[in-house]
């Protein structure tokens, strides 16, 4: 974001009070903050509102009190949250199905991305990806909904195994079901942002290749790859800044209670906990915790993302 | 000799990408067959469908029949027009504003939303803001939470900053307003963004359900998603199909091919406009990349 320092205005004299400022700069862009308005409006009530009633996580919440009287206790909820049972799990789980994700579901849009831009018939190569954008649009309760039926114990993958595996009650079959599943679902999407790089690849670079007498393999190696490094440097670290952000709604569509020794996250853990059986202040305290962790990934891999290519989330 | 190899591997890479193509359709196939076939037949089958095994349209009789997937079309379409409306107009309203150049609180707004993307409160202070304003259990309180993405946000001020800003001096010179230069001149200038963004709000409303099991309770406001997963996740098929068989096996058999309908029904629509629209969306992701 690169913001340019703003012009001096040429209006008045050139040093004068704060109010002054202020006044003139209302005169001068009145209309453009009614037109912001409703804007920071939005921001305030449902961002900036709801980040004041976090403290929430440090008192008691009762009904009659709400998020701004109700009896302060400090850090109680945290010490309950870090001497839980449920601490160690919930982390380990969030952090295992979302580095084991990064693991496999970063690397296939790229290949695939490699294997699409080596096909040579241009009628081909759309149908590949028309095909396979395709699931990305599915909505992911029908993405679950189809996953059940065909991973179900008399499903159409049991039928085909000729087994009758449990998948969806084994807690060994939950990461990868949700991996697979996902890699199934944004594969192809996940290959415009490489194809796109592919493109912007210089020509000549690969005619100096041909006339060093590189051949295909040469080429996608020392030209293809090298030329989107940088691309897949900066998704690659923007990723890792999400490491901790593994939404709940996959897998509350996923999970049952047989497996949440493997399945039960941090998110699933605060929408049970807190929305359902309305502990407020205990799974307010969760969530910050891991906003709090969250907030220092992602500032520190926008930077380095910034380092590296001069672009990151902002 | 090399020749040779790289034939092989144009036959392999060829092989690799229709058997990806076979598994991203597959499914569908399947559940398309599976929709339309006879339940005691289906049943008794094992292993892939490569066609209707016999036809029925009891599946969708029974669907079409269900007055929440009707309800639930009825909330996602409400979301759909309303939602994104209020989506466009509020990005496009943000989008303006944090890019004049000229605007003294322009930073420390840029950072005030920005910031937004790196801290969040966590679900249970937003849910207990929703609640405190009245909004729990309405239709507004699936659409006004989210009501800007600052994704979205930045690709519009990406292509609001692309224009080249004589044109708004000149504008502002003839005495032209704010509301004038951001309606009659900015946003015709960017109506393919603007219709990229509209897919995307669009696509993020029908796909919408989680917001709606926190905030919504009633039955009647569900969206289709969250009908679907009553019916497709929760197995409330029993509902619907109940007065249509004696049984329980029959009830059980019928059960699975309502799923399958369900399924259709619940994708055609998207699985229609989207190839139409396809160079949209692709041309978002693009320019969102840009940006980086």
């Amino acid at each position: 974001m690169a913001l340019k320092k703003r012009k001096v205005q040429a209006v008045g004299p050139p040093r004068n009070s704060l109010g002054g400022r202020l006044r003139r700069e209302w005169h001068h862009n009145k209309q453009v903050y009614i037109i912001l308005l409703p804007v920071v409006a939005y921001f305030i009530i449902f961002h900036y509102i709801p980040m004041l009633g976090v403290q929430i996580a440090f008192r008691d919440y009762s009904i009659a009190g709400g998020i701004w009287g109700s009896k302060w206790v400090g850090l109680k909820h945290f010490k309950n949250y870090f001497h839980s049972y449920y601490f160690g799990r919930l982390i380990k789980n969030t952090v295992l199905l979302s580095v084991f994700n990064i693991l496999l579901s970063f690397p296939a849009p790229i290949i695939l991305a490699l294997l699409i831009n080596e096909v040579r018939n241009a009628k081909f190569k759309r149908i590949v990806q028309t095909v396979t954008y395709l699931p990305h649009f599915i909505s992911i309760v029908i993405v679950c909904a189809l996953l059940r039926d065909f991973f179900s114990s008399t499903g159409l993958i049991n039928q085909l195994l000729g087994t009758n595996i449990d998948f969806f009650n084994k807690e060994e079959w939950f990461r990868p079901l949700y991996i697979l599943s996902g890699i199934w679902q944004e594969v192809g999407w996940g290959s415009i942002v490489y194809l796109s790089a592919i493109t912007s690849i210089d020509n000549s670079l690969y005619e100096a290749a041909e006339a060093d007498g590189a051949n295909r393999f040469d080429k996608l190696i020392h030209v293809t790859l090298p030329g989107i490094a940088t691309t897949i440097s900066v998704m690659f670290i923007l990723r890792v800044g999400r490491v901790m952000t593994v939404g709940a709604d996959k897998v509350l569509l996923m999970y049952n209670e047989s497996i949440y020794t493997t399945a039960d996250i941090i998110s699933t853990f605060v929408y049970r906990q807190g929305l359902l059986n309305r502990d407020y202040s205990y799974t307010a305290a969760v969530d910050l915790v891991n906003s709090l962790v969250n907030c220092v990934i992602l500032v520190g891999a926008n930077k380095i993302s910034k380092k590296i290519s001069g672009s990151g989330l902002w | 000799m090399r020749k040779n190899k790289i034939k092989t591997f144009d036959v392999i890479n060829t092989i690799i990408l229709c058997a990806l193509m076979l598994i991203c359709v597959y499914p569908f196939i399947y559940v398309i067959f599976a929709s339309f076939s006879e339940p005691w037949e289906l049943t008794m089958h094992r292993g892939l469908l490569l066609r209707p095994l016999g036809f029925t349209l009891e599946g969708y009789k029974a669907v079409f029949a269900n007055r929440q997937i009707w309800s639930g079309y009825f909330t996602t379409l409400f979301n759909l027009v309303v939602g994104t409306t209020i989506n466009i107009f509020l990005t496009l309203l943000a989008a303006y504003g944090i890019s004049r150049k000229d605007l003294m609180l322009r930073k420390p707004l840029t950072i005030m939303i920005v910031f937004t993307m790196f801290f969040n409160s966590g679900i249970i202070p937003r849910f207990l803001v929703v609640q405190k304003l009245g909004l729990f259990d309405t239709r507004m309180a699936m659409i006004l939470p989210t009501a800007i993405n600052v994704f979205n946000l930045v690709i519009m001020r990406t292509a609001i900053e692309g224009i080249p800003s004589e044109l708004e001096e000149a504008a502002l010179l003839d005495g032209a307003n704010h509301f004038t230069i951001l309606f009659k001149i900015i946003t015709p200038l960017i109506k393919s963004t603007l219709a990229v963004l509209v897919l995307y709000y669009g696509v993020t409303h029908w796909n919408q359900w989680y917001q709606a099991l926190m905030y919504v309770q009633s039955r009647e406001l569900y969206p289709l998603q969250l009908v679907l997963r009553e019916i497709l996740i929760g197995s409330s098929t029993e509902a619907m199909t109940s007065g249509a068989v004696d049984s329980l096996g029959d009830s059980f058999m019928l059960g699975e091919v309502i799923k399958y309908a369900t399924i259709i029904v619940a994708t055609v629509p998207i699985l229609t406009i989207y190839p139409m629209l396809q160079k949209h969306f692709v041309k978002g992701v693009m320019v969102g990349a840009v940006k980086g």
